[in-house]
């Protein structure tokens, strides 16, 4: 009965597979059978179909977000969507000021964007965040000056699952006349959004952390007040002018439908993904030595992401891999990519460790978490029995004052 | 990154996993790397009466080629006299397991962990003799 399937994937916050009544939708709109026209045709019954089918899935995108369809331009993902909201508010402003607040937590595409304007002459402060990942509400107030145009933060933390009070902080940019950009990739079907009521104004998503196709996000740009963004992509005036480009229909419906389905799931999705985390919390919760990054309950239900103290990343990597995770280090291992998230985080502890990000999704099984939960206490015993740190840490020696030779 | 079938063997079932006493003068501990490196590698060697390594044991914070290199390393210490031992080269290693470029610095490392841990040895052994 019970089949296992191996490799187990628990990294759903890198992608998800597309929902199968996803991938039903995006074939009919493909073949000379289905509605393949261009939804800008407006001459003939070919176009109109495809129009109705992308303005549906709009409405569907919309309706997640609390928005008025008006509100939703189809972009290519959710680093285009970041890039337009970001630069295009930034220039369209550059007359009133040229400061940018962010977070060094983000994700690269609101960083590198930030980095960009920098060369351009903008000034970007990037916030630390608090141990636990989420912003001091006090500090961000302060850091906005007269000149901040645009502040740019993320809504969930896709390395560490947190979620941000972006209610408060829309609350603090309305007052103060800022722009304020979320990027909320990763919270469709994880956690309410409500345009209105947090006072966001622009907000960036994708399509396929949601069960929907790779290739495909959109960008929410508040109508009332209005937001102003000077485009990125020029061509034929599609999106009304803020993103030129045919339309890809069949990505679209994909997203309009898995946006759908996130919205009407999420409930009963979220009780199930907070049991199997606990069931996975729980399971492990017993070895030395173990520590959750970022906020346990200001979190998504899918993410757990531990510090494994004393055990070398790519070696824990190599005892998993019958599971597909994702993994990172504080500190700069020759054989691992040093996470800057983590490493944002400050925790003093971190030297000789390894973190792993399990995410669970819409098909994580109470069985594959059992089977992680006995391959995690195998592998992480026996690395630290093969180490030589946890000799040392066992006989109270303090790993920083020891003279390591460094080579 | 694939690992070779040896490395693996090694990684799966390390060879003389453990600690040998360092304060016994016939035993030489080489402790080298760091933990902000990625790795640490302990290996100790114990001399017979015959001028032979009769015992070798190791402990490894590092990848798993540099696991299965410690490992390899204590299998070749063995029954060698400190001349032969201090012969061994990571190029050794390297042939022995197969080990890709990227992983040729965890064959250094092994190959360091030989020499410090003889030259505690010898440390010892003139102390002994003085
Ligand atoms: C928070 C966040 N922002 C942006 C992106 C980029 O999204 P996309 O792959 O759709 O460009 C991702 C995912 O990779 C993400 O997790
Ligand atoms: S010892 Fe550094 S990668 Fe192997």
């Amino acid at each position: 009965m019970s089949s296992l399937n191996i490799p187990i994937y628990m990294d759903y916050s890198a992608t998800t597979p597309v929902d199968e009544r996803v991938a039903k939708k995006m074939g009919e709109c493909l073949t000379q059978q289905g509605y393949f026209g261009n939804p800008a045709s407006r001459s003939h019954s070919f176009g109109w179909r495809a129009e109705e089918l992308v303005e549906e899935a709009r409405q569907n995108v919309a309706t997640l977000l609390g928005a008025d369809p008006r509100e939703v331009i189809w972009t290519s993902g959710a680093t285009e969507s970041d890039n337009l909201a970001i630069k295009g508010a930034a220039h369209f402003n550059k007359k009133k000021g040229k400061h940018i607040i962010t977070v060094k937590t983000e994700h690269k595409a609101v960083l590198d964007t930030c980095r960009q304007l920098e060369r351009e002459g903008f000034e970007v402060t990037y916030l630390d965040p608090m141990e636990n990942g989420l912003v001091d509400l006090d500090v961000f107030k302060a850091t906005i000056r007269d000149d901040t145009t645009v502040v740019s933060i993320m809504h969930v933390n896709n390395e560490i699952g947190v979620i941000q009070d972006i209610k408060a902080i829309g609350a603090i940019c309305r007052e103060k006349g800022v722009v304020f950009h979320v990027d909320a990739a990763q919270s469709p079907g994880k956690v309410a959004i409500d345009v209105e009521d947090m006072n966001v104004d622009l907000m960036s998503l994708c399509a396929h952390k949601a069960y929907g196709p790779k290739g495909i996000g959109a960008l929410y740009v508040r109508r009332k007040p209005r937001v102003r963004l000077e485009a990125q992509i020029h061509g034929g005036g599609h999106e009304r002018g803020f993103r030129s480009g045919t339309l890809a229909t069949h990505q679209i419906v994909g997203m309009g439908e898995a946006f759908k389905i996130a919205h009407e799931e999420m409930a009963d999705e979220h009780a199930r993904l907070s049991n199997l985390r606990d069931r996975l919390l729980d399971g492990i919760k017993d070895l030395e030595e173990i520590y959750i990054n970022g906020d346990l309950k200001q979190r998504i239900p899918g993410n757990l992401n531990i510090s494994f103290s004393y055990v070398e990343g790519e070696s824990l990597i190599m005892s998993l891999k019958d599971i597909a995770v994702s993994s990172g280090s504080a500190c700069t291992s020759a054989s691992l990519e040093p996470s800057y998230v983590l490493r944002a985080l400050g925790r003093a502890d971190e030297l000789a460790s390894s973190s792993i990000r399990f995410t669970l999704g819409r098909y994580s099984t109470e069985e594959e978490v059992d089977y992680t939960v006995e391959l995690i206490k195998t592998a992480v015993s026996k690395l630290r029995d093969l180490s030589p740190l946890w000799d040392m840490f066992k006989e109270g020696v303090d790993l920083d004052s020891v003279e390591w030779a460094h080579h | 990154m694939a690992y070779s079938d040896k490395v693996l063997d090694h990684y799966e079932n390390p060879r003389n996993v453990g600690v040998l006493d360092k304060d016994d003068p016939s035993v030489g501990t080489g402790m080298v790397g760091a933990p902000a490196c990625g790795d640490v590698m302990r290996l100790q060697i114990k001399l017979g009466a015959d001028g032979r390594i009769e015992d070798a044991k190791f402990k490894t914070y590092g990848c798993g080629s540099a696991i299965a290199s410690s490992s390899l390393v204590t299998e070749m210490v063995k029954g060698k006299t400190i001349d032969e031992v201090e012969a061994i080269k990571n190029m050794d290693i390297v042939e022995e397991l197969a080990l890709p470029p990227v992983k040729i610095h965890c064959s250094v490392l092994a190959e360091d962990a030989i020499a410090a841990a003889i030259a505690d040895l010898k440390s010892k052994q003139q102390a002994k003799a003085s």
